[in-house]
């Protein structure tokens, strides 16, 4: 059984057949092709598979494609660069030497994209609790960190 | 002249790496690809009877594997030929492979996998060193030794005699997992000639393709080995893959079609190799003023099942055992044994985090034996210019320890709180909630392979011209996260002379770029690169005589600068057409070259006794912490870095290599415990197997130090490695300072910490 939502996928209009069942981490990588999203434990422990979902940060490995509802907003990494290229926030990545191997960045990015949705101007503190969610084995943090606070 | 060596230019991978368009294996859209799966051993050691197909799962509708379809020799090829492809009689191991599955779904793999059922005869695993020394079950040869060694220097009797005191210490550490973020991840796809790409997460593509040859029992044009982009791998990616590799190139060839295999999270912590468990004894002469006289120390690993890297693992690990101090009469021995755990085998530092523990918290305790401050002992034993080292390597140039010591130390007033912290800790025992510390360790990397490893590699590396002026480096050296393909090219274009935006790394694929060794022991900088500016000069020679010919000038004139040929103040031509006709004129411009040592280094293996490596990387960290009296959780609020690296090629690529490793060093030292119970990792996942998370770092500053190395390019050495080195050390040494408690056994729970706490 497969059903359909209309969605703002990364500011378009889109409409997605899907089984209910299906996590949303494999409709966003394997249907829609969005292979920006990874994968980094399934269980919800490391946030590499972050998506905004209604601006707000989730695993998309813990959410099932049925729990979505037409009219959502759900946005990837694929939709954050702007008409320009790489958005403020990537470009102070970029900066900062926050990238390293890549595979938690897209994570990091949405679930630091999340936090100044909400709050404007987090402390060092905030952005830390912000990101906790997200595990990176290879920078250390403090890169990350700092290139989300110099976009405060 | 622009130069980008020195600059902190971005990573050339960053912009896909942050717009997601980086395709890693499992983001391949690999047309008609079947899911492949391992059945693994559920037990530590038994003997298989008897593998059940349940014939209620319809088996026409997925490929199987088992020993008897390798085609080759059923074992992976590195130093010990011990570990199987696939277990025949016998498995060792918990996550040993025993059954191949390819299915056209995840769905019907996963059935697949439950009706198979293995039915063994279990017997008792040997899985402690001290079981596997007791050789009452033989895993290993007839002493369960996967390998020992003995380094001599001086005279032990001599150097206890001239002691004034003698001070011995038992250091621990345990399993250690590398938990990249993207999990173990290969592929294999029939080509259309009838031979095969293996393809994937890995770190030494002619590794695989060794193993590969043997296995598949076909000539080396038969399968080619590409390595893509990877999540992370800090080691664990070094050796394992050559099993992985494997797996999927059975899977394909049994099927006809390509097949991928991607670890869950729990079958890679289940299946793939840990970071080496150690027992660490020292034994110290040490005068009143605190000279060392004589060191004699013992070095235990857990290697599991099989080798692996465990021969180079210990090896490099007992090298480093003596630290980065001056001592006269030394003996390390070392031995890893072989049990029934998960085969452990690289972890970046290779064994040195486990030796550089045992002799940094060691330090400590001598100084406190003597009285003298921890900054102290170490400043007066610290190696210098025109000393030698333990394996009596005379050391000639670029050593930094002092320095590093030095800046470390005043970067955050160290003697001062060291003392402070003491006086207030003991006057408030148990009465303050919170207690501060700080603590110190002092370490060095070896750069390169052991010895004359770099020649026995045979290490090539080239140079080839593009259209429009652009010049691809062929090196078989992968980009992990660490940054090697943007500073090979940085290297790279420096020494040509045009800017870094027309040069490229080539895909590391085993038909299109020759063998540059493995990319480890942190000689990617240091040989690679060393490499690649021969290559450049005799590339721009070509080019300097075609333009000779071509402009009727003299060749000793020319000078490549800013991507313009001049000669004296005239410009002859630019870079890019130059390129071009050189490339209709001329034809190919492919320079390949093969990397010489120094011509001084002297080594040999049977005694380990002569030039390690061709140059160390030096460093030192100073860890604060508060110490939470009620809960005993240990925050480590501030590390201090000084790190002595010949040159820095990118700095900002330096820091965060220096930052992340150690960051895995405080996840070892405090919250990374790896239960293995009978053969059985007890932590599955990363709920459970805790790594520290952005609300557990502390706040880094880093110091960067150069002291140019005159065979590294640039002056440069090596860094992968040695960040992982010293943290533990320091964080341990300051939860002593703010505590008087001395955990030798890390990682340092609180479970721990008030166990020693109870016993005072
Ligand atoms: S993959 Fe979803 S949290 Fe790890
Ligand atoms: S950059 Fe590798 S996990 Fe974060």
């Amino acid at each position: 059984m497969k059903v359909k939502r209309k969605i703002d996928l990364n500011g378009k209009v889109t409409t997605i057949t899907a089984s209910p069942v299906a996590r949303l981490l494999d409709v966003v990588r394997g249907d829609l092709k969005l292979t920006g999203t990874k994968e980094g434990c399934g269980e919800g422990e490391c946030g590499a598979c972050s998506v905004l979902l209604n601006n707000e940060v989730i695993d998309s490995c813990l959410v099932l494609f049925g729990q979505l509802r037409d009219g959502d907003l759900l946005v990837t990494v694929e939709g954050l660069e702007n008409k320009r290229g790489l958005n403020r926030l990537q470009r102070s990545f970029v900066k900062n030497g926050a990238v390293h191997c890549g595979a938690c960045i897209p994570g990091m990015l949405i679930a630091a994209t999340a936090l100044l949705k909400h709050n404007k101007t987090p402390s060092i503190m905030e952005i830390k609790e912000g990101i906790a969610g997200n595990l990176c084995r290879c920078t250390g943090y403090g890169r990350i960190i700092k290139a989300i606070e110099e976009v405060v | 002249m622009v130069q980008s060596v020195g600059t902190n230019a971005p990573r050339l991978d960053c912009h896909d790496k942050l717009t997601g368009r980086t395709k890693y294996l499992d983001d391949l859209d690999i047309p008609h690809c079947w899911f492949g799966g391992v059945v693994y051993s559920s037990i530590p050691y038994g003997r298989i009877i008897k593998i059940n197909f349940d014939p209620s799962f319809d088996w026409g509708s997925v490929v199987t594997c088992t020993f008897k379809d390798i085609p080759g020799k059923n074992n992976t090829v590195f130093l010990t030929q011990d570990q199987p492809i696939l277990a025949e009689e016998y498995v060792k191991h918990v996550g040993e492979a025993i059954v191949l599955v390819a299915a056209p779904t995840k769905e019907i793999l996963s059935q697949a996998r439950s009706h198979i059922h293995i039915e063994y005869a279990a017997s008792v695993p040997v899985l402690t060193i001290e079981q596997a020394k007791d050789k009452a079950t033989l895993i290993s040869g007839k002493d369960n030794i996967l390998a020992q060694y003995c380094i001599n220097k001086g005279d032990l009797d001599v150097g206890f005699k001239e002691a004034a005191v003698v001070i011995e210490g038992e250091y621990q550490t345990g399993f250690h997992e590398h938990a990249y973020i993207e999990t173990q991840a290969m592929a294999a796809v029939p080509r259309t000639d009838g031979g095969l790409t293996v393809m994937g997460s890995l770190q030494c593509p002619y590794y695989v393709l060794k193993t590969l040859v043997s296995v598949l029992n076909c000539g080396a044009d038969r399968v080619n080995v590409r390595q893509l982009p990877m999540g992370g791998s800090f080691g664990g990616k070094e050796d394992y893959p050559s099993l992985l590799g494997s797996y999927v190139a059975l899977l394909a060839k049994k099927s006809g079609r390509p097949v991928k295999l991607i670890y869950s999270r729990e079958d890679d912590i289940i299946m793939s190799t840990k970071r080496h468990p150690s027992i660490v004894k020292h034994k110290t002469g040490v005068k009143k003023d605190g000279t060392l006289t004589a060191m004699e120390i013992n070095v235990e690993f857990n290697g599991g099942a099989y080798a692996t890297m465990s021969p180079v693992v210990l090896s490099r690990g007992v090298i480093h055992a003596a630290g980065p101090y001056r001592c006269d009469h030394v003996r390390s021995t070392a031995v890893c044994y072989a049990t029934h755990n998960v085969p452990c085998g690289a972890f970046r530092g290779f064994g040195v985090p486990q030796t550089i523990f045992a002799i940094e918290a060691h330090m400590d305790k001598i100084a406190e034996a003597l009285g003298i401050n921890p900054l102290k002992l170490r400043a007066k034993n610290c190696l210098k210019l025109g000393d030698t080292t333990q394996t009596k390597q005379l050391l000639r140039e670029s050593v930094g320890a002092a320095q590093c010591l030095d800046t470390v130390a005043k970067g955050c007033s160290f003697e001062k709180k060291w003392q402070a912290y003491r006086r207030q800790n003991q006057a408030a025992r148990g009465k303050k909630n919170i207690q501060k510390g700080i603590g110190l360790a002092l370490y060095m990397h070896g750069g390169a392979f052991t010895g004359s490893g770099e020649s026995v590699m045979k290490t090539e590396a080239g140079l080839m011209l593009q259209k429009d002026g652009v010049v691809r480096v062929l090196t078989g050296c992968t980009e992990m996260g660490q940054g090697a393909h943007t500073v090979l090219p940085q290297i790279v274009a420096d020494t040509l002379g045009i800017p870094l935006k027309c040069v490229y790394c080539e895909v590391p694929d085993t038909d299109l770029v020759p063998d540059s060794g493995p990319t480890v022991a942190s000689r990617t900088t240091m040989i690679v690169g060393w490499l690649l500016t021969q290559c450049a000069a005799s590339f721009k020679e070509r080019l300097f005589e075609f333009i000779a010919r071509t402009y009727r000038v003299e060749k000793t004139a020319l000078k490549l600068v800013r991507a313009s040929f001049v000669s004296g103040s005239k410009r002859i031509t630019d870079f890019k057409t130059a390129a071009n006709d050189y490339l209709s004129k001329v034809g190919e411009l492919k320079v390949i070259e093969r990397y010489k040592l120094p011509p001084y280094i002297q080594w040999d293996p049977a005694t380990h006794i002569g030039d390690a490596y061709p140059a160390y990387s030096w460093a030192a960290d100073v860890a604060e912490v508060s110490v939470d009296m009620d809960t005993f959780e240990v925050t480590v609020d501030k590390m201090t870095i000084a790190v002595e690296l010949g040159r820095a090629i990118n700095p900002v690529l330096v820091k965060g290599q220096m930052e992340g490793g150690t960051l895995q060093a405080l996840g070892w030292a405090l919250m990374e415990d790896m239960q293995i119970i009978n053969g059985h990792p007890q932590n599955k996942n990363l709920q459970t197997y805790i790594i520290p998370t952005a609300r557990d770092i502390p706040d880094w500053r880093v110091h960067i130090i150069e002291e140019p190395f005159s065979y590294g390019p640039m002056g440069a050495k090596g860094i992968g490695e040695l960040p992982l080195d010293g943290g533990a050390p320091a964080i341990v040494n300051a939860i002593y300072n703010a505590t008087g408690l001395r955990i030798t056994e890390i990682p340092v729970t609180p479970e721990k910490l008030l166990r020693q706490c109870a016993k005072l």
